[in-house]
């Protein structure tokens, strides 16, 4: 029976919020605007933290989740022992050489260095190349494809051979109209043959990922200079669960390797995917939050605005309600009267505010990769429904309780 | 018999900051159906107050009142809402109607209240416009009628509920005399369908269609007499 009432009441509700809202309307609209502006506001900010949340997942995926980093230098720690990560013994083919014979939850070890340097082929020059010396296996630690070609291979890798694989737009502006494949280019001041081109990956963290060249690590020790940083070690594991497995394996190899006296801490650092997500997140989260929070300044100021208006629609309207309550109107009818009225007007400014986000949305997809997520577009109806009820709450508290005889003498 | 109305010794006292105001001092009376009752007193009387706590808009500080065996002096705010929608139809000196609502859905409003649905709230509103002659006007609004055809709409308003008592307070005080003597003429024609109307006036001559008077003065019952010189009624009930 109750709920019978209800549905007479909403309808009541709604029809009375319709007749006062086009009876002020030019207030209606002022009033509707601050939740506009406000959904608005908190619809792109929701839209676009999407978007950097995804811009950020596509380019960390790129970083294998079970690649593990052996270097000097942890990658997340404040500047304050820069030196003493310096000075650390460097990474060496020994100890490569001992983590890939002894690691027994790697499926694949490869040792890396790198240096910069010009790539030329005949008159055509390409600076600031980013040379990396590998072994064969560095494809698998680092999901990569090869588009023409082949990767080197472990006897070319073992044997010193001068071959080199190249990053896709290195390969594309020196060979734009020929094979790159079997041809001598020049790396620094050597010469290497080309046996295949990776495939297009684009930019991690703003880098081109492209503009770069691999060549045999033994080869590469031997031609470029890398005394001062050392080698990095990239160990895929076997099993991504066996992620902490692994690490410590490594950690154990890797003491011993290194002659790190017992109780000693560890002179390396061992790097992985989760503290990029984990750094991010942390960052990621705060600004996401600050983001949210400012703009949700806007949607409490119109929530104000709202509320406001609704004391004055309530103080202007008392003798309605003294009517109202002379013919039967029980307190929770003013109130949920009065309520739905600040609602309707909230949820006419949520949608108002929707429509227009959108294609300001696709604006923003312009600059950041992104969609207005449904998600965020249900997420915004309901606060600014809620908006509304909370906001209205108050002033409908106020014309509820009004004493009927008071209000029906109010002119 | 039992009465409709059954007030014993009530007494409603105001607090103005620090001074007592003694409303009603002392009242006690019936009221039975089909009574046609006239509440009479000059202003500052307590017959405002009287009509108020009759139509169980506010509650006595002390003393009974029974309506219709029901004791209502100590209900709370939503019981005193179900029985003002229920059995007491209002009619007011300035109308009191919605005024963005036309005449229907003025009439229909305290249907709404009792959760009734729409087709039979629909029927029964008609039916009570019909009733006043306004069925022709159901779709205007208040501002496009006249001050006689708002207190028809008002009165079939209170007609819908078929409520136990009709009250009325000052029904003629804002319309021309001749609308008035059409307003009273209703009223009598109400009376005669079997209503039980009380009337709250200070005009001698509204005060003479009913039947009995009951005068008030410094908050209590002064004279309660039957009316012997009735006007009579211009229209009779078919």
């Amino acid at each position: 029976m109750r709920f019978v009432d209800w549905g007479y009441e909403i309808k009541e509700g709604l029809l009375m919020s319709f007749q006062a809202i086009r009876a002020n309307k030019m207030r209606s609209v002022l009033t509707t605007l601050g939740i506009v502006i406000g959904i608005v506001s908190v619809t792109l900010m929701g839209t676009a933290i999407e978007g950097l949340s995804r811009a950020f997942n596509e380019t960390i995926s790129k970083i294998g989740a079970d690649v593990l980093y052996v270097q000097k230098f942890p990658w997340f720690d404040g500047g304050d022992n820069w030196w003493k990560y310096r000075n650390r013994k460097n990474i060496d083919l020994r100890q490569y050489r001992m983590v890939r014979d002894q690691a027994t939850l790697a499926s694949a070890v490869t040792p890396s260095a790198f240096a910069m340097a010009p790539i030329k082929y005949r008159s055509t020059s390409s600076d600031g190349i980013f040379v990396i010396g590998a072994n064969e296996q560095y494809p698998q630690t680092v999901s990569m494809n090869i588009a023409l070609g082949r990767f080197f291979t472990q006897a070319e890798s073992n044997g010193d051979r001068p071959v080199v694989v190249l990053g896709y737009t290195v390969a594309e502006k020196l060979f734009p109209n020929e094979t790159p494949l079997g041809k001598n280019v020049k790396v620094g001041q050597h010469t290497y043959r080309v046996v295949g081109v990776v495939a297009k990956q684009g930019s991690f963290l703003g880098m081109d990922m492209d503009n770069r060249a691999i060549i045999p690590i033994t080869n590469f020790l031997q031609k470029f200079s890398n005394q001062r940083r050392g080698l990095s070690l990239n160990v895929k594991v076997v099993d991504i669960n066996e992620l902490e497995n692994a690490k410590e394996e490594l950690r154990g190899i890797l003491r011993k390797a290194r002659g790190v006296k017992p109780g000693a801490e560890d002179d390396f650092a061992i790097n992985q995917q989760e503290m990029f997500i984990q750094t991010f997140n942390a960052i990621g989260g705060v600004v996401a939050g600050i983001g949210l929070f400012i703009t949700a300044l806007s949607l409490f100021v119109g929530a104000i605005g709202i509320m406001n208006i609704m004391f004055v629609s309530v103080t202007e309207r008392t003798k309605e309600i003294g009517i109202r309550k002379a013919i039967g109107a029980k307190r929770s009818t003013i109130l949920f009267q009065f309520l739905v009225e600040s609602a309707v007007l909230s949820l006419i400014g949520g949608i108002i505010g929707i429509i227009i986000a959108y294609p300001l949305s696709l604006l923003v997809d312009q600059i950041l990769p992104t969609s207005m997520p449904i998600s965020v577009v249900a997420i915004a109806i309901l606060i600014s429904l809620l908006v509304g009820v909370v906001s209205g709450f108050l002033p409908a508290n106020r014309a509820s309780k009004m004493d009927p005889v008071e209000a029906l003498r109010y002119e | 018999m039992q009465p409709v109305i059954n007030i014993k010794n009530i007494k409603k006292t105001y607090i103005m900051g620090t001074v007592e105001v003694h409303a009603l001092v002392d009242v006690s009376l019936q009221i039975y159906k089909n009574e046609y009752v006239a509440i009479m007193g000059p202003s500052g009387s307590g017959k405002s107050t009287l009509m108020n706590i009759i139509g169980c808009l506010d509650t006595p500080t002390s003393g009974l009142y029974e309506f219709n065996g029901v004791n209502v002096s100590d209900m709370n705010d939503n019981q005193l809402a179900k029985i003002r929608n229920k059995e007491i139809g209002f009619v007011f000196q300035t109308f009191n109607l919605l005024a963005r609502s036309d005449a229907l859905h003025n009439v229909e409003l305290p249907l709404i209240y009792a959760g009734m649905k729409k087709s039979e709230r629909h029927e029964l509103a008609k039916e009570a416009l019909r009733h006043v002659k306004l069925e022709d006007r159901m779709h205007h609004k208040p501002n496009e009628l006249s001050g006689g055809q708002r207190q028809r709409v008002a009165i079939a308003r209170a007609l819908v509920t078929n409520p136990s008592i009709i009250l009325a307070d000052e029904p003629t005080g804002n319309l021309d005399s001749k609308t008035g003597v059409e307003i009273m003429a209703l009223f009598d024609e109400l009376h005669a369908q079997g209503n039980t109307i009380i009337l709250v006036t200070h005009e001698e001559d509204i005060a003479r269609h009913a039947h009995r008077i009951i005068r008030i003065r410094d908050g209590m019952v002064e004279h309660d007499e039957v009316v012997k010189d009735r006007i009579r009624p211009l229209v009779h009930a078919e």
